[in-house]
């Protein structure tokens, strides 16, 4: 019996893995041939999925990217046995994009069969819970808090402050909550946790359940993502059957249930607070902070909120120690990084490394450059709300205070590069009407203010005034980054200002010109 | 596609009793209506106000808050192009132009025979396979106008 895998990750399917896997099948059956196939997560080099491995005595070697029309040829070069095909990447493990990266939080992604719980627990998996049972709440607490684990939402907050404030609530009904809102262009890192190891996620909540003192966890996930909702609330369902959710977890007297909660296409609900309001059955409008959700969080109860990255990683911290995690990185920065590397890439995909690689390094030789072969011209990095980044700040670090100096963010690690035939001043454009479109509304300065925006932008484009409108678009970002009452106002200027200070030439074209 | 059965007061309220015992049951519920009538008609908003103890006006802002939830029928089919940045980097926004122009159509229109509403889409994290789409809930990488022109013809057929 030979295993093969072939990925089940949304960015597979939309390549074309489902039907590759029934042809594979079909194929191996007509041809006699003893084949279990498993659908795995993707080990991120996305432009080779479908990605098929095959298990040999060798290792576990790729055919990538496979079509249902190269099914027969791959048979007949003997590829169950690790033949020789021109789609033949060699063993996976080996491969220079895999050598490069240090796999942390991503260790298991693609690895193993994600709703199988005894390949999760032979790779290390519920290592952490049970550590977390033997050390104790408190004691886990401050393991979080030493690892320097920090949100990878955008703001970086430390993990383990969060989780200490919400455990020295009184005791009582309290919450844990995982924002799978995912909903910045150029991220991917979330549903590709969820969908190739989303175990990981369910042991990370029960760990912070046990550490704050919480029985009840919910995932608000995005409606975007069908592939994740089958998966992940598959993985629900193994891992009460395995014992390791619902009451008096393995024994340890430690009851904790967690429940897939689906979004309805609002970008702002992806906000902590939003999101909260949204789970309640409400508008998902900002909430004013403080009380923090810590205090007064879900149906007004003490709640952590974490993003998938933190949740997921840290029953490898649990596993391993807090320090482990902290020796890597650099500065304040500490741990891995999935980079999220798309757009106009030769090489796109998920890359986990080490804080303190250079932007460049990750574009022109990690990413191989543009897919369009042109020169690069920006990347936008940290979502729809970050910021374009030029090629002359190719030599910056991947490290949230080097980025924040440079009045940019790394947020959730996507990277969105263009290539010279890029119009930075339509991207500005872009940024200020998906503020507006995206605006819960609470607050003047995001509502009115991105609405503003689009029609100052529309004056320079057509060459009205255009000095005096530039300065008012200034003004109008200063506004907004300052009077708003939550980030898609207060960030929704990064891209525009970005655009900009390192494109000037983009906004003072001749109007005819700058016309679509 | 799921949604093609004709609405009643007693199936809506079937629905929203099934939820009830839900922390916070109210997106379940509009997500459960809207796979059962294709829409959220406004009847079972009212129903849905009812059930949960708060005004219809109340309830009428959380159902029109979200993209996702339309109080009127849509198309038997739904194309979701994506418009973000990274789809945008190659060339998304031209292409999904053209496309509408040669089917003379406007984002969130629906074809005048029933089959197809087109409607934009904030990134579906296939990022590093753009431009993408997905076609009711198949995702598909690399989409061009000729594959967007296909799915067209796909939802004609059904």
């Amino acid at each position: 019996m030979t295993k093969i895998y072939i990925p089940l990750d949304m960015a597979a399917v939309a390549m074309g893995a489902d039907r590759l896997a029934v042809a594979v099948a079909k194929e191996a059956a007509a041809r006699g041939q003893q084949v279990e196939i498993v659908r795995n997560g993707s080990r991120g080099m996305l432009w080779l999925e479908p990605l098929i491995e095959v298990e040999t005595p060798a290792g576990r070697v790729g055919y990538g990217p496979a079509k249902v029309k190269d099914v027969a040829s791959l048979f007949d070069a003997g590829f169950l046995t690790g033949g020789a095909h021109a789609l033949n990447i060699g063993v996976v493990d080996e491969h220079p994009w895999m050598k490069r990266q240090n796999r942390v939080t991503f260790v298991r992604c693609g690895v193993i069969d994600p709703l199988s719980v005894p390949e999760y627990e032979a790779h290390d998996g519920f290592k952490g819970l049970k550590r977390a049972f033997e050390i104790g709440a408190p004691a886990v607490v401050e393991e979080v808090t030493k690892s320097g684990l920090r949100g990878r939402g955008g703001a970086g907050f430390p993990t383990g402050i969060k989780w200490k404030t919400v455990a020295d609530c009184a005791p009582g009904q309290k919450y844990v909550v995982v924002n799978a809102d995912e909903g910045d262009s150029g991220t991917f890192a979330d549903r590709m946790i969820m969908e190739g190891d989303p175990l990981s996620l369910i042991e990370g909540m029960a760990i912070c359940g046990y550490a704050v003192g919480a029985s009840k966890g919910y995932v608000y996930l995005r409606s975007e993502y069908p592939v994740v909702v089958k998966v992940f609330q598959a993985a629900i369902e193994k891992a009460h059957e395995a014992g390791w959710l619902g009451k008096n977890i393995k024994g340890s007297g430690f009851d904790f249930d967690v429940e897939l909660r689906i979004g309805a296409g609002a970008y702002v609900c992806g906000e902590e607070t939003s999101l909260l309001e949204s789970l309640e059955g409400k508008r998902g409008i900002v909430r004013a902070k403080p009380p923090l959700p810590a205090h007064v969080g879900l149906f007004g109860k003490p709640t952590v909120i974490n993003n998938v990255l933190s949740m997921a990683t840290v029953p490898m911290i649990l596993e391993k120690g807090a320090k482990h995690y902290a020796d890597l990185g650099v500065g304040r920065s500490r741990g891995t990084m999935p980079l999220q590397i798309a757009g106009n890439v030769k090489f796109g995909g998920l890359f986990e490394t080490d804080f303190g690689i250079p932007l460049g390094v990750i574009v022109n030789d990690i990413a191989g450059g543009t897919r369009t072969g042109r020169p690069v011209k920006a990347v936008q990095v940290g979502g729809p709300l970050g910021a374009y980044v030029p090629v002359s700040l190719f030599d910056l670090p991947i490290d949230y205070e080097a980025f924040a100096a440079k009045d940019s963010l790394i947020g959730h690690g996507g990277l969105v590069v263009f290539d010279d035939t890029a119009d930075m001043l339509w991207m500005a454009r872009f940024g200020m009407e998906f503020c507006a479109i995206e605006s819960c509304g609470k607050c003047t300065p995001c509502r009115i203010g991105s609405t503003r925006g689009v029609e100052t932008i529309d004056k320079i484009r057509n060459g009205q005034d255009v000095e005096k409108n530039i300065e008012l678009l200034k003004d109008l970002c200063h506004t907004m980054k300052f009077g708003s009452l939550c980030a898609l106002g207060g960030f929704a200027p990064y891209p525009v200002e970005s655009a900009l200070r390192h494109f000037p030439e983009d906004f003072r074209k001749p109007a005819l010109e700058a016309a679509e | 596609m799921a949604g093609a059965a004709p609405y009643s007061d007693e199936r809506a309220r079937e629905i929203i009793a099934a939820h009830m015992s839900l922390e916070g049951p109210a997106l379940p519920i509009l997500h459960a209506l809207q796979a059962e009538f294709g829409h959220v008609p406004e009847s079972a908003v009212k129903e849905m106000a009812q059930a949960l103890n708060i005004s219809r006006a109340e309830m009428h802002g959380v159902v029109t808050f979200y993209h996702d939830f339309h109080t009127s029928p849509h198309g038997r089919h739904t194309l979701k192009i994506c418009r973000a940045e990274s789809c945008q980097s190659m060339g998304a926004e031209k292409q999904a132009n053209d496309f509408l122009a040669r089917h003379k159509l406007e984002w969130g229109q629906t074809t005048p025979d029933g089959s197809l509403t087109v409607e934009p889409v904030y990134c579906l994290g296939l990022c590093a396979h753009s431009p993408a789409a997905l076609y009711d809930n198949e995702p598909v990488g690399v989409v061009d106008g000729e594959t967007l022109d296909a799915f067209v013809e796909e939802a004609k057929g059904k």
